[in-house]
This record gives structure tokens, sequence and C-alpha cells, in this order.
């Protein structure tokens, strides 16, 4: 086949061919990547990876791991060491006879001050669990609003939201205590709830994540005539699961651990962190207690985000959502 | 059939309006915004109250003499005056701070995109339990006095037996208390912390990214993880991105409680004593609330400019 004898539209054709045939090549060879990807049980197999890279991979992240959790691990191990371990020279990276007595002696210092210990831990769960809950109600929804309804003042306020991240509460904690003592809020359940719950960053976390829902589907329940609630709870949360679980892991955090400081100085009103700082106050003779107490105070923020985290997980994989 | 002038084909908020025709626009679409409105209500009156008051008094509490027992007293630029001029100790806290907020801020950041995407790779099961292991040390709140374990003065300290075990050093090193090592220590802890919100927003947002945007870029012609990294996985996590931004931002120049905690209040020399420790001092300690109202303001300047300067290097991925 002679090439100038081929008109103009008989080449356009030929590398229209090869093209396609081009195409259905790498097709098919994506196919056969894709169906190897389905098989390999659910890990996201992308372009250019091999196993080799996985192990690199693995052990680059071993390594910091290591770095990051052995602190942890030195607290629990001293948590369980009985007191004449604690003077062995050089210290040791692990116990020789485990014992719970740090513990008992925990709550035995905890339960010889002025208040029962079970009130401290009622406080605390009370505190957790009230601001948690509001915090994700109301956070959501105003998030939602921000993000997917036009009115009057939207734009300002979403600026705002977002400047409001870099004012988090330890900066404005002595402005916040004035005004406080000006709501008389000083030294009641309000002072230690109340401020948490108008967490800005879970409010923007949740803004960015709904605003990532296609308008089309709200359009169509507005059509459908839902109200603007029945939107955001049946339409646009249950699309947000992963962001909810966060905003849920950094409120309980969050809350769990705050000491309310000046706030609150009622013994009756404290919480456990803050009869954990004054029990580490004790120093060098309550060795023993402070990392026992230590462990006591990490467990629940942990339990829920590893109750969260496969939450997360399990809604990734079934949040396939097409377009 | 007449000729439709401009104001009838536009839709009302494209026309040109008086002053009086606007904000009787802007009356009607509140009105029929009502909804959104009280939706918004709970969230808003809170964050009023605890976040948008107390911000807006810091500015006027700055330019007074307030102790919390008498009524506040007008001083005028005394308080900034003082703290820019008189002040030493507050210049060796803005260098402190500025020390930290390089090492801990870009260097956890960048740490925490790398970590959640190195994460991502990994097969289900992994994931999970690498999540948690770099989460856990923010999760775990408090616990920060474990590092004095490990860099307790003595030889009980962990890091001292371990270099005298290796005859690096004969002596105890006091960490925590030695102005030349006190500093460092309080960067690791601090980087140990940093795993936090911005952390967990970036590995939602490596799990977030469509799948077939992948796909597609195989087809396009990206042939390794560098590639992928640059053209589709980035552009697709602008919002995680500065949101992590913004919390390093936050924590880093902000880094307080880790230094008092660790390296006493005041530390040897003023060496940890940041920004934010000046605050808490005048606040909490001397109860000049003006002084420290004026500190927390100047702090709430240099965020909010470098807050400015890296949404403006995010933009376009923003959005």
């Amino acid at each position: 086949m002679k090439k100038k004898e081929l008109k103009p539209s008989e080449i356009a054709a030929q590398i229209e061919a090869e093209n396609a045939a081009q195409l259905e090549a790498l097709r098919k060879k994506r196919e056969k990547e894709h169906r190897k990807m389905e098989k390999s049980k659910g890990t996201n197999k992308q372009v250019g990876k091999s196993w080799k890279n996985d192990i690199g991979i693995f052990l680059l992240l071993f390594i910091m791991g290591l770095f990051m959790i052995f602190p942890i691990y030195l607290s629990v191990v001293n948590s369980l060491k009985p007191v004449n371990e604690f003077f062995i020279m050089p210290p040791k990276l692990y116990t020789l006879a485990p014992t719970f007595d740090n513990f008992r002696d925990l709550f035995k210092v905890a339960n010889n001050s002025w208040v029962p210990f079970s009130r401290n831990i009622f406080n605390s769960i009370f505190v957790t669990v009230v601001a948690t809950v509001f915090e994700v109600f109301f956070a959501s929804t105003a998030a939602f609003v921000l993000a997917k309804c036009r009115f009057p003042g939207a734009k300002v306020l979403n600026q705002i939201i977002v400047i409001a991240l870099l004012f988090n509460s330890q900066v404005t904690y002595i402005m916040q205590y004035i005004v406080m003592a000006k709501l008389h809020m000083i030294n009641t359940y309000s002072a230690l709830i109340l401020p948490l719950i108008p967490s800005s960053m879970g409010l923007y976390l949740m803004r960015q994540s709904v605003g990532q829902i296609p308008d089309a589907m709200i359009e169509a329940a507005k059509v459908d005539g839902a109200s603007l609630l029945r939107i955001c709870w049946g339409i646009v949360m249950p699309n947000s699961k992963p962001a909810l679980m966060t905003i849920i892991i950094f409120q309980f955090q969050a809350a769990w651990n705050a000491t309310g400081g000046s706030l609150v100085y009622d013994e009756a009103l404290k919480t456990i962190p803050v009869v954990v700082q004054q029990i580490a106050a004790a120093g060098i003779a309550r060795q023993g207690a402070i990392y026992a107490s230590a462990v006591v105070l990490m467990i629940p923020p942990l339990a829920i985000f590893i109750a969260a985290q496969s939450q997360v997980m399990e809604t990734m994989a079934h949040a396939g959502m097409k377009d | 059939m007449a000729v439709k002038t401009a104001d009838e084909i536009l839709l009302p908020s494209e026309r040109k309006m008086s002053r009086k025709e606007k904000r009787q626009y802007t009356l009607h679409e509140m009105k029929r915004n009502k909804m959104c409105y009280i939706l918004m209500a709970p969230f808003m009156l809170l964050f009023l109250v605890f976040t948008v008051i107390p911000v807006c008094m810091s500015l006027p509490m700055g330019f007074c003499d307030f102790d919390m027992a008498h009524a506040p007293k007008w001083v005028g630029l005394q308080n900034f005056y003082t703290l820019f001029i008189e002040d030493d100790v507050f210049m060796g806290a803005i260098r402190t701070t500025l020390i930290f907020a390089l090492f801990t801020g870009p260097l956890s950041y960048a740490m925490s995109f790398l970590l959640a995407w190195l994460i991502n790779e990994l097969h289900p099961v992994l994931k999970t339990v690498f999540t948690l292991v770099f989460y856990a040390p923010s999760m775990a709140g408090n616990i920060y006095f474990v590092w004095q374990l490990i860099f307790s003065g003595d030889s009980y300290g962990y890091l001292n037996s371990i270099l005298m075990d290796l005859g690096i050093t004969t002596t105890a090193i006091q960490w925590l208390t030695d102005g030349n090592y006190l500093l460092a220590c309080v960067i690791i802890v601090q980087l140990w912390v940093s795993m936090g919100a911005g952390f967990l927003a970036l590995r939602a947002g490596f799990q977030g990214i469509d799948k077939s945007m992948y796909e597609a870029g195989a087809i396009e012609g990206i042939s390794n993880r560098w590639q992928e990294l640059i053209h589709i996985t980035i552009p697709s996590m602008g919002p995680q991105l500065m949101f992590a931004a913004v919390m390093q931002i936050v924590s880093s120049f902000t880094v307080d409680i880790v230094g008092r905690s660790l390296c006493g209040f005041p530390s040897t020399d003023y060496k940890a004593h940041t920004i934010m420790t000046h605050a808490f001092d005048y606040g909490w300690v001397r109860y000049e609330m003006g002084y420290s109202s004026a500190i927390c303001f100047v702090l709430f300047l240099a965020m909010f400019v470098c807050n400015q300067l890296i949404s403006k290097l995010l933009g376009k991925y923003l959005d």
C-alpha cells in the first residue's frame, strides 16, 4: 500500500484504527489489572506497585511507630511495676513481677479525698457524653446549612468559621473566663460543658465533608418536598459518616481530657484528669500511681477511637458513591 | 409582543437595585431561608458567646489594666509599649515560639502527610493498626509526663542509661534543665503529640479519593507513585491539606503546656518560655489580664498572617 495514493480521510481513518487497537489493548491490560486488584482482598493496588514496596513502607512505618508507641508502652509497664522495681539500676524496659498494686493504690488515694472517686468518674462521663452528643448534632446541622444553603450572611459566616479555627480554647481561655464570670457560670456543670460544644474545628471539618456531597442529591430531595432538617439527617449525614465519626473522636477526646482549669473549683465538680493531676503532684512517692492513672485516662479515648475507626473503615468500604 | 427589558429577564439577584430595594430583597431572602437560621442557631449562639465575644474582647482588653478584682482601667498603648520595648522575656519568647513553629510546624505537617499517604497504601488491617499507633499519643492527652522518665536527669532516666551503657557519656545529662538540650527535648515531645486532628483528616482524605481517578490517571500515562501524588492525590485533597495546615499553625504557635510540664515553670533561662507561656504567666500567675490579653492579641495576629500565607499557597486546591 502506497501512502501517496491515500486520501486524507483514509489516513485519518487508518490512524483512528491504530489508536482504537492501542486503546483496546490498554483496556484489556487494565481489565486484567483490575481483576487482579479485586482479587487482592481489598488492598487498593494502583499502578507501579509491588510487594517489595509494601514491605519497605511497612518497615519504615514500623520504626516510626516504635518511636510513637514507646512512651505509651513505658507508662503501661511502669503502672504494673511494684515499688521496689522503680529503683533498679539501670531502669528495666519490662517488669519482673507485674502487679495491680498501683491501680489499687490510685483508687485508694482518690477515694480518700473529699468526694468519692465515683463522683469524679460520673462527672467525667457526664461532661463527655453531653458535650459530644450536643456538639455532633449542633455542628453537623450548622455545617450542612453553611455548606449547602444560600442565604444572606452565608459567605461571612463561612469565612468566620475558617478564621475561628485559629482561636483554640487555649488562647481565648482568659477572655472566656471573664465572659463566663459575667454570665455566673463559674463553678457549674455548664462551665465545663458549654465551651466544649461550639468547636469550630468540628464544624469546619463537617462543612468540608458535606461540601463534597453532590448538589444534585439535595436538589432531588428538595423537589420531592423534603424539609431541610430531613435532607440533613436523612440524606446528607448518612453520606458523611466518616466525618461524623471523626468529629465524635475529636470531641470525645477533648471533653474527656478537659479539666475546666479555673472555671471549676468545687471538688464535687472535678473530672478525672484534675484528680489525676492532684495525685501526680505528690511526686516520686506515688510514681506507680501516676502511671496507673495515665493508663486509666488513656483507655476510654483509645477504646472509642478503635470502635469509631472500624466504623469509618466499614463505611468507606460501602461508600462507593458513583458520580 | 413587547421586547422584555433587562430587568424582567435577569434574576432579582443579578439586577441593579437601589439601596431600598436591596434591603427589601435581603429581608425577603432571609424570610425565605428562615429555616437555615433556625437550624444554625444553637451552634452559632454558643459559638458567639464562647469564641467570637472572647476574641473580640481581647483587643480592647489589651488597652486596659485589668486584674479581675477592680474595673478595667484604660491605659492606651501602654501594654503594647511595655511588651515590645521593655519586656526582654517576651523577646526571648518570640524567638522560642518561632523556633518551635519552624521545627514542629512544617516538619510535623510533612510527617503527617507522608505517614497518612504511606499508611493508605497498606492492607486494611495494617491501616487500622498504624493509624491507631500514630494517633495514640495525641489521644492520650495529658500523659506527656511519661517523657520525664526517658529524659530524667539522673541515671534512672532511660535515655541517660542507654547512653551510659553504650559509653557515649559517662555522666548523666540534665536533659530537661540544661539550656542546651531542653529546647530539643520539648520539640521531640511536641512532634510526638502532633499527629492529631490534621493527621486524621489527611488519613480520611486519602481514603476518600475516588479510586477511579487513579485508573483514569494510569490511562492518561501516569506511571509511578510520585506522579500520582503530584497530579491526582494532592489536587483532590485541598480541603484536608488546608485543614491540617491550620491545625499545625495553631498547635505550633501555642506550644506551652508541654514545655511547662516537662521543664518546669519558669524553665532554665526561660529557654522553653513561649508566647503562650508568657500569656499564662501574666494571666493566671500575676493576674494582669490586660497585659495577658495584649500578648494573646499579638499571637492571634501572628497566627492569622501565617494562615493567610498558607491559604494563598494552597489556594488553587481549595473549594
